[in-house]
């Protein structure tokens, strides 16, 4: 079973939390679990917060991104482009070093590497493309605990 | 819903400002914004201001709020004050240990706890 679907939220509120909904009926249709559905919500939200605040800066509010995803009941992989400039990722910085930990921002793209079993971009920045390994996650969680 | 309206629930026991949320989720950039002001707010009126902020019914928070978290301990520190969070859920506290913000912060696992800790 697999389910696909393409939006084009805007940036307000309603339109991100539309998007995550959509995605997280289909993860629940497809029988994952809690903690994978929290860690899928966060990087769709951390991500699609970033395309508007960064890719999207100066850009209206109704301009939007366009985000496709496909769910299988082993993974995930949703895609989020934005109509920005497009930035180098690499020159992200790290958010947990001493000198940058007591900084307000810059966390968004850790916390989704964290969580998303690989993270990378493409078209210079302007896309990034996250995917969920049930199994992987499942034998990370496992060796943790 | 109006902008004007609470997004905290505050609640003063002596000297110690309790703080909790209204929202379940603290995504919302406005909202967070929000957040921010009315602690400064709170804050503004204090001497060395001792805040709890509680976390108990928050299932989910973005970066954006951790990064108001960080500008609100930076500015109890520059009055002096102490800051304690408490009751945050597993998986949100995972979130502060990705980040390793739970070593930034002074986290307990109760109000109690929390209460109990400030000198």
């Amino acid at each position: 079973m697999t389910d696909r679907g393409e939006l084009n939220p805007a940036n307000t509120r309603a339109d991100i939390e539309a998007c995550e909904h959509r995605v997280l009926g289909a993860l629940e249709r497809a029988g994952y679990s809690e903690a994978a559905r929290f860690a899928v919500r966060l990087s769709l939200e951390e991500a699609l917060v970033n395309a508007f605040m960064h890719g999207h800066r100066g850009l209206p509010p109704s301009t939007p991104v366009h985000v496709q995803y496909t769910i299988t009941p082993e993974a995930v992989r949703i895609s989020i482009t934005d109509q920005g400039p497009g930035f180098d990722p690499a020159r992200v910085p790290d958010p947990t070093s001493d000198e940058n930990l007591e900084l307000p921002s810059g966390r968004g793209l850790m916390l989704m590497r964290a969580y998303m079993t690989s993270v990378h971009h493409e078209d210079h920045g302007r896309t990034l493309v996250m995917t969920y390994d049930r199994g992987h996650a499942e034998r990370a969680q496992a060796e943790a605990s | 819903m109006p902008a004007s309206e609470s997004r905290l629930k505050v609640k003063r026991e002596a000297s110690i400002i309790e703080v909790g949320f209204r929202d379940r989720n603290i995504l919302d950039e406005a909202n967070i914004q929000q957040i921010g002001e009315e602690i400064k707010a709170l804050l503004a009126a204090e001497a060395q201001p001792k805040l709890l902020i509680n976390f108990a019914d928050v299932d989910h928070l973005s970066s954006a709020a951790l990064g108001q978290l960080i500008t609100i301990n930076n500015q109890i520190r520059a009055l002096k004050g102490q800051l304690r969070l408490s009751n945050i859920d597993p998986q949100i506290f995972q979130v502060f240990v990705i980040t390793k913000l739970n070593k930034l912060f002074e986290i307990h696992d109760s109000a109690e706890k929390a209460r109990a800790s400030f000198r």
